[in-house]
């Protein structure tokens, strides 16, 4: 639509709608690093927050046929530190801390008389490949039944013998396909995966399945600073799916 | 009385100018009651009147009464500023999300593709087969950490201003100007010879030419379909329907670097023909109004 008006009527309707832009160079805070990295960190904590809001508990991982599994020798070996820590797998057990009802030392016995569920499922790492595979173990809510544990706190930490740590939100924790995994492709899980318990969950990324699991705690307070080893420097917290 | 020279029209005008100047001077002397032949003018009261005086004689020069509303109308034309065509291109809402989306485009780009150098590949991971070695100076974030906070935070932004654009465009019916229907399709060929093998310029309809209208159509799509890729590789567990919409997860990963795809091949075009279209073109996407549009309508 053409109008014709005044040079000068032209220019003040210019300069005014040019004004109502002005919002726009608040985005310019961002070309400031040391802004911008405050920023971008509410930026990861209002995903993360997102991301619990949309998390649904019942919605299960889709899961795969052992047709689509990747042969085991394909599954790669991912560690921060060293892929075999040396864990003395004759004397570990796993320490139960925080908010239970019976705290304490349980062996690999006691968690694998438990039922065990096998899952075909993806695991998906930060970086962006994936790879189908084959994982058994106790799924962690009937652990926590197990171990008394009082499923109305926010959060499972876990330490690892590599002195590896994370937390994950109990919502997450309590996903029926939740496992505390102990055997890979009808095998028990070797050193290099995470032997003799790690984490297993499909709802989560790689760097959330904590391996060479040491010591677990149930409670309503992260230890600052100590939410999750990458998370700590800069990954998403929720890490979901 | 169109004989007569000068005449009641020049004496009127005179006395009016009078009557003005006894206001003048009731205002200046402020002696409102006083009549004002007896009062003494001041100085500067009388120059102006005589100004004024002169003023009314020159302007009653034209001798012809009847011919003064034509010779008065012409004298405003002569002297009136003269008018600009113009045209309000860009609604406020148009605007604020362009530059929005440019801004969060070229976050989520270079953070992406600092994002896709930690696993560039679309294959397994073993045996991981690189396909693109992008150079760190053109990514963001200095490494996957930062770059995946870059993305999570300006993907908020790039899908807000995103669905409010969309919204907009709908519900407005400013989509009317950019949307690229069945009727463009026998306009782009004309206007891509013009712009790419020097053929005859295409006569200019509407605000945007077919080929513009392809190339904005086609960003939106680009921009939807990464959103909605986005989603999937963001949640894919949560967002599973749409995944399997997109043919699973490894496919889905694909279709969202395609999209950036797209946008790099519209993205200098589109800043190549900003440049060669000038300031009055570019200064309407930051005020609205372009001065001297090259359509009719």
């Amino acid at each position: 639509m053409i109008t014709r008006l005044e040079d000068k009527e032209l220019k003040r309707k210019s300069r005014r709608e040019l004004l109502k832009l002005a919002p726009i160079v608040a985005l310019g805070a961002f070309a400031f690093p040391k802004v911008s990295d405050r920023l971008i960190e509410e930026g990861v904590r209002f995903s993360d927050w997102a991301a619990g809001e949309m998390f649904r508990s019942q919605h299960l991982a889709q899961t795969f046929s052992n047709s689509d599994v990747v042969p085991f020798t394909k599954f790669p070996y991912n560690f921060y530190d060293v892929v075999d820590p040396g864990v003395d797998l004759a004397k570990w057990t796993l320490t139960v801390e925080g908010d239970v009802q019976h705290p304490g030392e349980y062996t690999l016995a006691q968690i694998q008389a438990l039922p065990k569920k096998v899952q075909n499922t993806r695991h998906i790492c930060v970086e962006g490949w994936d790879v189908i595979g084959s994982f058994g173990g106790t799924v962690i809510s009937d652990f926590f039944n197990l171990i008394g544990a009082n499923t109305k706190a926010r959060f499972l930490e876990v330490t690892c013998v590599d002195d590896y740590y994370e937390s994950i939100d109990m919502a997450s924790a309590l996903h029926p396909q939740s496992l505390f995994c102990y055997e890979m492709y009808g095998q028990p899980l070797d050193r290099g995966h995470g032997a003799p318990l790690r984490l297993q969950m499909p709802t989560k990324l790689g760097y959330k399945q904590a391996k060479y699991l040491d010591t677990i705690r149930i409670t309503n307070v992260l230890t600052p600073g100590k939410t999750g080893y990458w998370e700590d420097q800069g990954y998403s917290w929720f890490g979901g799916l | 009385m169109a004989d007569e020279p000068s005449g009641d029209g020049r004496r009127e005008e005179i006395e009016s100018a009078e009557i003005n100047k006894e206001d003048i001077t009731k205002e200046e002397t402020g002696a409102g009651s006083e009549p004002a032949s007896s009062s003494p003018a001041e100085p500067e009261v009388c120059e102006a009147v005589v100004a004024k005086l002169e003023m009314v004689a020159d302007e009653s020069v034209p001798n012809e009464p009847g011919l003064a509303e034509t010779s008065a109308e012409t004298t405003t034309k002569a002297e009136g500023p003269e008018l600009v065509r113009a045209a309000y291109e860009h609604p406020l809402a148009i605007r604020i999300t362009h530059w929005v989306n440019a801004i969060s485009l070229f976050v989520m780009i270079t953070s992406g593709l600092r994002i896709f150098r930690a696993f560039p590949s679309f294959g397994p991971k073993i045996p991981e087969k690189i396909l693109l070695d992008i150079p760190k100076s053109l990514t963001l974030g200095g490494w996957l950490g930062g770059a995946l906070q870059w993305h999570f935070t300006f993907m908020w932004f790039f899908a807000a201003s995103g669905i409010f654009y969309v919204l907009f465009q709908i519900f407005s019916g400013h989509y009317r100007t950019m949307l690229f229907t069945p009727r463009d399709i026998s306009g782009v060929w004309p206007m891509a010879r013009h712009y790419f093998l020097f053929g005859p310029k295409p006569p200019a309809r509407g605000q945007y030419n077919p080929l513009q209208k392809l190339a904005y159509t086609s960003t939106v799509a680009f921009g939807a379909l990464s959103l909605l890729t986005g989603m999937v590789m963001y949640k894919p567990t949560q967002f599973s329907w749409l995944a399997f919409l997109f043919g699973g997860y490894h496919l889905t990963r694909i279709w969202h670097f395609a999209a950036m795809c797209g946008f790099l091949a519209f993205i200098p075009g589109h800043l190549i023909m900003v440049a060669l279209h000038g300031w009055a073109n570019f200064f309407s996407m930051l005020s609205g109004w372009k001065r001297e549009p090259e359509y009719q309508e």
